[in-house]
């Protein structure tokens, strides 16, 4: 079925909504009423009808907004985008990737057509149509990671891997929560997680990376990360937290219905074939509280959750000034009756 | 001693001279100095006949650290006036360093990332250079948002000298930039940043 994609804005006026469908298939990440760090990974594979992982690569309703947002993003700082020069082949293995994954999803509005190395690539919701030659960079508008991302929903990172460790060594970041690419690019895996509280000490990391290291080619794997956002702005990136920062501090117990969003990635790690490295995806979405607390299950759930997150977490995220306001907003759409287990709506 | 548990920042485990290497580049400022004359026991005529010393002195000038390297009797020693001359010449040795060269690094933290940085740009494995951090703790900052780097930092907050917000010192450090990350202290209130505190000296 063909997706109806929104004309919004993630900025000045958000005009960002999900419509009743999105809302049902907003990826809740609470499987319990409390939340701590863990290697939650599970295999990525195709999930329930009418859910986030209906695809491997999902494409939804935001898909043409979010990519006019990221191009606004890159036309002021072009420093979101880095690849270093060794990272080329792994550049082409996530160019195919994505555009097979998006046109195997998505027929009715991306087509793939290989002939050798001869391919044509066409993106309708942007009206893109294509014929490049696969490996040669000089045939496409822009090195095929950057052109690839340029049409394709969440940050993504190519990790390569070598002396044991994971080394962010390319990316397109232009919807990430505080973290800067220009800053960590070059880093390995330790140092990048290196701002990150209590979850070093608890050996989260280095449990991940072992697993990482061992990701086999064919089998994606995901998990879960969250936080929160004022007012559906996706550019919260250091570099503009002077622009967005003043926002947390906009938060009133009339407005928090609106203008407080749970900021949920859904990661996906995969292996990628040609040049061994591990392309990262890291898929955002938005929902406001008001939205939120139609699904009675995740409203009694993230009360919870957020009245009990340790204050550590709270302040790393940058939630303290506005979570008490929430808290006591989400109280009135809890009753205290049990949840059941999982993350599906009842 | 530096703060501990970064994870970002690098190691500075110390310049042992590696006599397996068929020529040492060793690049000292300031204090540096006593990274590499400390070892003066085991500098062997051999060690010291392969050995091209450049040397800044920086906040150590006076304390004639200059005559006593030149008194080694390396096979070059020589002097710069700034840091910043000082890296134009170590670009100029790396570019005709041959297979087998060493490099070592000893002075302030800002020193060592900026002579890594110019290893690192000519495709050196930073785990092969030994380095060593010895004179002020003061940190080489870049700004996240106007991305201006500003050296000898000693307070956090301080202000950033090129856009001049009031930026927060993180415990992060980028080696591919040679700097700790600088970020607005008071974006979400502006006008409220706290007094600067003396941490890096």
């Amino acid at each position: 079925m063909a997706i109806a994609f929104r004309d919004e804005t993630f900025r000045d006026d958000f005009t960002y909504r999900n419509s009743p469908e999105a809302v049902r298939r907003f990826p809740f990440p609470f499987d319990q009423d409390n939340y701590m760090y863990s290697v939650n990974m599970e295999p990525h594979v195709i999930g329930r009808k009418g859910s986030v992982y209906e695809n491997l690569i999902d494409v939804d309703e935001h898909f043409v907004s979010e990519m006019r947002d990221r191009a606004l993003v890159l036309k002021e700082d072009p420093l979101r985008y880095q690849a270093l020069p060794h990272m080329m082949t792994a550049q082409w293995d996530t160019l195919e990737l994505l555009m097979e994954q998006q046109a195997l999803g998505y027929p009715e509005h991306f087509s793939l057509t290989k002939d050798g190395n001869r391919w044509r690539w066409v993106n309708r919701p942007m009206g893109i149509d294509d014929t490049f030659t696969f490996g040669d960079a000089s045939t496409l508008s822009y090195e095929p990671l950057e052109y690839i991302t340029r049409q394709a929903q969440g940050d993504f990172c190519i990790v390569d891997q070598r002396d044991g460790n994971l080394w962010m060594d390319a990316g397109m970041v232009t919807t990430q929560a505080d973290w800067s690419l220009d800053f960590d690019v070059g880093m390995n895996f330790m140092e990048w997680h290196g701002p990150v509280p209590l979850a070093h000490q608890a050996g989260v990391f280095d449990r991940a990376l072992k697993f990482l290291l061992n990701l086999q080619q064919g089998k994606p794997t995901r998990r879960f990360n969250w936080t929160m956002t004022i007012n559906p702005r996706l550019d919260t990136s250091p570099e503009n937290y002077p622009k967005w920062g003043p926002d947390r501090g906009t938060v009133t117990p009339e407005n928090v219905g609106e203008k407080v969003h749970l900021r949920v990635e859904l990661q996906s790690l995969w292996r990628l074939p040609r040049s061994n490295a591990i392309l990262f995806v890291i898929r955002c979405y938005l929902i406001n509280m008001q939205d939120l607390v139609s699904v009675p299950k995740w409203g009694r759930r993230f009360h919870r959750v957020l009245k009990s997150l340790p204050p550590e977490l709270a302040d790393y995220k940058g939630l303290t000034r506005y979570r008490d306001t929430t808290v006591e907003w989400l109280s009135k759409h809890d009753d205290g009756a049990p949840t059941s287990p999982g993350i599906w709506p009842d | 001693m530096l703060v501990q548990g970064i994870k970002s920042r690098p190691v500075y485990r110390g310049i042992t001279i590696d006599p397996q290497a068929r020529r040492h580049l060793v690049v000292l400022q300031g204090e540096g100095a006593e990274a590499l004359l400390e070892q003066k026991g085991s500098l062997t005529p051999e060690i010291l006949s392969r050995m091209e010393i450049l040397f800044v002195a920086g906040a150590a000038r006076g304390k004639d650290h200059d005559k006593t390297l030149a008194a080694l009797s390396a096979d070059i020693f020589w002097q710069a006036p700034t840091v910043e001359t000082l890296l134009f010449r170590l670009g100029g040795s790396l570019d005709k360093a041959k297979m087998g060269t060493r490099l070592y690094i000893a002075g302030t933290e800002g020193f060592i990332g900026r002579a890594m940085q110019l290893a690192l740009d000519r495709g050196m494995d930073f785990q092969s250079i030994p380095t060593e951090h010895r004179g002020s703790e003061a940190r080489r900052v870049q700004c996240v948002h106007c991305k201006g780097i500003t050296d000898n930092v000693t307070t956090s907050p301080f202000t950033c000298s090129h856009c001049g917000l009031p930026l927060l010192v993180r415990d992060h450090y980028s080696r591919r930039l040679g700097a700790f990350q600088g970020v607005n202290i008071d974006a979400e209130e502006p006008g409220t940043a706290p007094e600067p505190e003396e941490l890096f000296l």
